[in-house]
């Protein structure tokens, strides 16, 4: 039998030992108390003094993207049409061997998905979809919420980016974003998810920074540990 | 005397000694080192952030219950259980029944620290479930039957080639030394396991009361993947986890890679906020917060040392610990190693037992150098000696640090002792390094040196003698 | 400036000839010494142990002796630390709260008085050779004492200072640790020797003595030459 949940006695415990107060401190001088902030916590805008800086314009902001993409060793391209990235992709498709890819109910990339025309159709997330089956798809196409200037980050959600597992279970990543979806920082990308969702939050949010990697073997970088081992974003207009 | 200084001793005794492993670590965290600076200067200002997310840290300790409410009202109305635990052992009850009611067999996990403070997997074996770390270094270790050497790298005590004739030994694969080819042996070993499993079990990095959310920070992809596909998703979170506000992230996320990784961002951070809502594709269908005290109560009632909760388990400091690179982290015998490990460690689990933790220090103070949200670490490793001090001092210490304060107290008798030691000195060259020396845990390494002849104050006399003006 | 001189008790009666340095150097930019003679130590190993009643008890006999002292100048990080930022720790609630915190304002480290307070980079040393400077962590960390050290070196005629890879990775000497914990503290101290020998420096130089006693002890029993001096000595040279 479970034990009863136990917030009742925990909060309880939190209130009594809070009421004794704790000093603030300066985090650089650690043994001399600091005055409390008198503003209020720091705004997130602030943020924006203290972590790395980023251009202003949008063009700025897509050159800092794509250095950023280029160490993480994501490919990032720009394209005029779609028909660019089918282009390119259906070379990728041959090269690899691809036999199928995933994809989701997402005008653009379904549309790329399509138009590749593998020896297998696409595979559509839609609920209840089989898992066997997305678990042998060569690549992943998807769409995506923002691109993050700052850290060369996707933002993805479960309804922006076919759910959960099309973004990460798929060997490759292919990201269709348009220049609109490109923002300045984590903190924009937090006001435009925000603009997107908020009261009615996805289950699922997540800035996807590069392939997957791990550090775990002698501290060498690997790439495609469990994740995805390739993730190339597309920039449309 | 507790068995835990005696292991403690032991442990660092042979770790010391082996030179092979010192290096290893030493070479590792130089490495590390190189990529933190690189990406701390990226920042305009490092100082100021860390300023920042220690206040943040503070608002969300110091008003816990107040954030801590919100987190649990947003996280239940959208359909998650969330269950909160006093105890360990009630956090494993309350997984256990989760387990049971839903004929739970197979379960994957993601790197979770919480969920070995608890020593949950093996009440998960014991009731018959298989469990699977994903996280490479977790499952290395794992198959090792170890328990994780660093809190953020598990299995950073090994080299490739151990880890190549591990994987032949457990898994039959062909033996490698390409570290690319070990990562992919891992990979299609567990990639079935991420679709059959019928739990997931992770951790969290932090959870946001704004908006009900939990946040898993991670570079593999395999905590995505253990939250993705199978039906219940159970995460087990401390509640010093709470973070006020949505936007607090895009500080606290890169102050995270950067301090604990070296990189500007890892690779995967997600945030979950409920099971699959009405019109997702996948996600699990029931989705479980347990939000566990386990005496962090006890830490938060002391506010002196309550910052010790603002930690974001980024491992920073065990980076820079001289004693964590040359003893390793298997030495502490306990779930968090190093500075933060030996802070926290004497509350949550006993001060007695573990203040020898507080003690193996040279309280150099890199640790709270090279903290990201500035916990005063090095401070508290003081105040543990002397809160286990007033509880339960020591006859000797109390017998040999009085007669050293009557000393010190009377100018005429420390300088009496001071010649006396200077006089009996040459005699100790016939007891160094012998069982009958004093000094023999200075002198089984290093030389001692003799005293002067004539100490500053002979000098000084003799000065002022010679020019009582005080000129030379 | 009337300077009082706070002498470590290891440098009183192991390394007498560093406070011997220091007078010299300060009284070569004009100072007037003084030496309070009833001082002995400064507390900090009952502290560090965690025994603070006893360390209050020698503590206060400190207060007593520097009372009436404007200019403190202490030749080690460690035990700079201890009156500085230790004393108001330890006296708190205490009737000698409030002495404590007025002797923490006029606690100097030797290197940070000459180049903060006397504004002196240049003391007019000459010292041949190569050194490299091991900084001590309570100055360092606690004190705040990083570049004052170096550009007293980079003045000296003479001397080439070479960084070495470790300067600020602790030496393992700790206190008591050094004798709780040999088997750690020597590693610590290995780590050390060998960055210094790496530099291939003919000495090294720190602004704390209990860590000069920590390199000295393990380079000398690995057989190794390299001079270990406290900084007040290689600036006392002409």
């Amino acid at each position: 039998m479970a034990a009863p949940d136990q917030r009742a006695e925990v909060f309880e415990r939190i209130r009594e030992a809070l009421q004794r107060p704790a000093p603030h401190r300066h985090a650089a001088h650690s043994s001399g108390a600091h005055p409390a902030p008198d503003d209020g916590l720091p705004a997130s805008d602030e943020f924006r003094d203290w972590l790395p800086s980023v251009g202003i314009t949008l063009d700025e902001q897509i050159e800092l993207f794509a250095r950023n993409a280029d160490a993480l060793k994501a490919e990032f391209f720009q394209a005029t049409t779609a028909d660019d990235v089918v282009r390119q992709l259906a070379e990728l498709a041959r090269e690899n061997n691809w036999k199928r890819v995933a994809t989701h109910a997402h005008p653009l990339a379904a549309g790329v998905a399509e138009k590749l025309s593998l020896s297998l159709p696409p595979l559509f997330t839609a609920p209840g979809y089989p898992v066997a089956e997305l678990e042998q798809c060569d690549a992943a196409i998807t769409g995506c919420d923002a691109l993050v200037a700052q850290t060369g980050s996707v933002m993805v959600s479960a309804p922006g980016a076919g759910g959960r597992a099309l973004s990460v279970l798929p060997p490759h990543h292919i990201v269709l974003a348009r220049r609109g979806q490109m923002v300045p920082d984590l903190t924009a990308a937090f006001r435009r998810a925000r603009e997107l969702y908020a009261p009615d939050w996805p289950s699922f949010l997540s800035f996807i920074t590069g392939p997957s990697r791990t550090g775990d073997i002698e501290r060498i970088l690997v790439l495609g540990a469990h994740g995805p081992k390739r993730l190339t974003i597309f920039l449309l207009p | 005397m507790s068995t835990h200084v005696q292991d403690f001793k032991r442990m660092a005794s042979r770790y010391t000694a082996d030179l092979r492993h010192r290096g290893l670590i030493q070479r590792a965290l130089r490495s590390y080192e190189v990529k933190r600076d690189e990406n701390k200067q990226r920042f305009q200002s490092w100082e100021e952030a860390r300023q920042a997310a220690s206040e943040i840290k503070w608002e969300a300790i110091n008003h816990l219950d107040r954030h801590l409410q919100e987190l649990i009202t947003k996280l239940e109305a959208r359909g998650t259980k969330v269950f909160v635990a006093g105890t360990g052992a009630q956090a494993r009850d309350y997984i256990l029944s989760v387990v049971k009611e839903n004929n739970v067999r197979t379960i994957i996990k993601s790197k979770s620290m919480t969920t070995e403070e608890i020593d949950l997997n093996e009440a998960l074996e014991h009731d018959g479930c298989t469990v699977f770390e994903s996280d490479l270094g977790e499952y290395i270790v794992q198959l090792r039957h170890e328990k994780p050497y660093h809190l953020v790298f598990p299995a950073m005590h090994l080299t490739r080639d151990e880890i190549s004739d591990l994987f032949e030994k457990e898994l039959g694969s062909e033996p490698t030394s390409n570290p690319e080819e070990l990562t992919m042996i891992a990979r299609r070993a567990m990639r079935q396991n991420y679709c059959r499993a019928d739990m997931g079990i992770s951790g969290a990095n932090f959870a946001v009361a704004e908006t009900g959310m939990i946040s898993i920070t991670e570079n593999e992809g395999n905590a995505r993947l253990t939250t993705s596909l199978p039906k219940i998703h159970v995460a087990i979170v401390g509640i010093e986890k709470v973070l006020p506000r949505l936007e607090d992230l895009a500080l606290f996320l890169p102050m995270l890679a950067t301090a604990g990784a070296g990189q500007a961002l890892t690779c995967y951070n997600t945030l979950y906020g409920g099971p699959r809502q009405p019109g997702e594709v996948d996600g699990p269908e029931q989705f479980h917060v347990v939000l566990l005290d386990n005496r962090r109560t006890e830490l938060l009632a002391d506010p002196e040392q309550r910052d010790a909760l603002h930690c974001i388990r980024c491992g920073a400091c065990l980076n820079v610990c001289p004693i964590f690179k040359n003893v390793g982290g298997h030495s502490y015998g306990t779930t968090y190693q190093g500075p933060i490990g030996s802070v926290i460690t004497p509350h949550l689990r006993g001060l007695q037992d573990w203040k020898h933790l507080s003690n193996a220090s040279s309280l150099c103070g890199a640790c709270t150098e090279a903290c990201p949200v500035g916990i005063d670490l090095h401070h508290h490793l003081i105040q543990n000696r002397r809160n286990a001090n007033q509880s339960k001092p020591s006859m000797v210490e109390k017998i040999l640090y009085g007669l050293f304060a009557f000393q010190m107290r009377d100018p005429w008798l420390y300088r009496i002792s001071g010649k006396l030691a200077a006089f009996f000195y040459p005699l100790h060259r016939l007891i160094k390094g012998t069982t009958l020396d004093p000094l023999i845990n200075w002198t089984k390494t290093r030389e001692f040196p003799a005293p002067a002849q004539e100490s500053f104050h002979d000098y000084w006399r003799k000065k002022k003698k010679e020019s009582p003006d005080g000129r030379s | 400036m009337k300077v009082s001189l706070a002498i470590p008790c290891f440098v009183d009666q192991i390394y007498p000839q560093v406070g011997v340095s220091a007078v010299k150097v300060l009284e070569r930019l004009g100072c007037e010494v003084d030496y309070p003679e009833g001082q002995t130590c400064c507390g900090q190993p009952p502290f560090n142990s965690g025994c603070w009643d006893e360390a209050r008890a020698v503590a206060e006999h400190a207060l007593e002796v520097f009372a009436d002292s404007e200019v403190i100048v202490n030749l080690s990080g460690s035990c700079g630390t201890m009156m500085k930022i230790f004393y108001p720790d330890i006296f708190k609630g205490t009737a000698q709260h409030f002495a404590a915190l007025k002797l923490a304002p006029r606690v100097y480290e030797f290197s940070d008085f000459l180049v903060n307070k006397l504004g002196v980079r240049d003391v007019g040393a000459r010292f041949a050779g190569t050194a490299t400077f091991h900084d001590g962590c309570h100055g360092l960390r606690e004190l705040g004492v990083e570049s004052q050290p170096r550009e007293l070196l980079r003045h000296v005629r003479d001397l080439t200072l070479i960084e070495m890879k470790e300067a600020k990775t602790c030496c393992g000497f700790g206190g008591t640790f050094a004798v709780k914990f040999p088997m750690i503290s020597t590693a610590m101290d290995e780590v050390k020797c060998a960055s210094i020998l790496e530099t291939e420096a003919d000495c090294v130089v720190s602004n704390d003595s209990s860590c000069l006693m920590q390199i000295e002890g393990l380079l000398r029993r690995q057989g190794r030459s390299t001079r270990c001096l406290h900084l007040a000595e290689v600036l006392a040279q002409t």
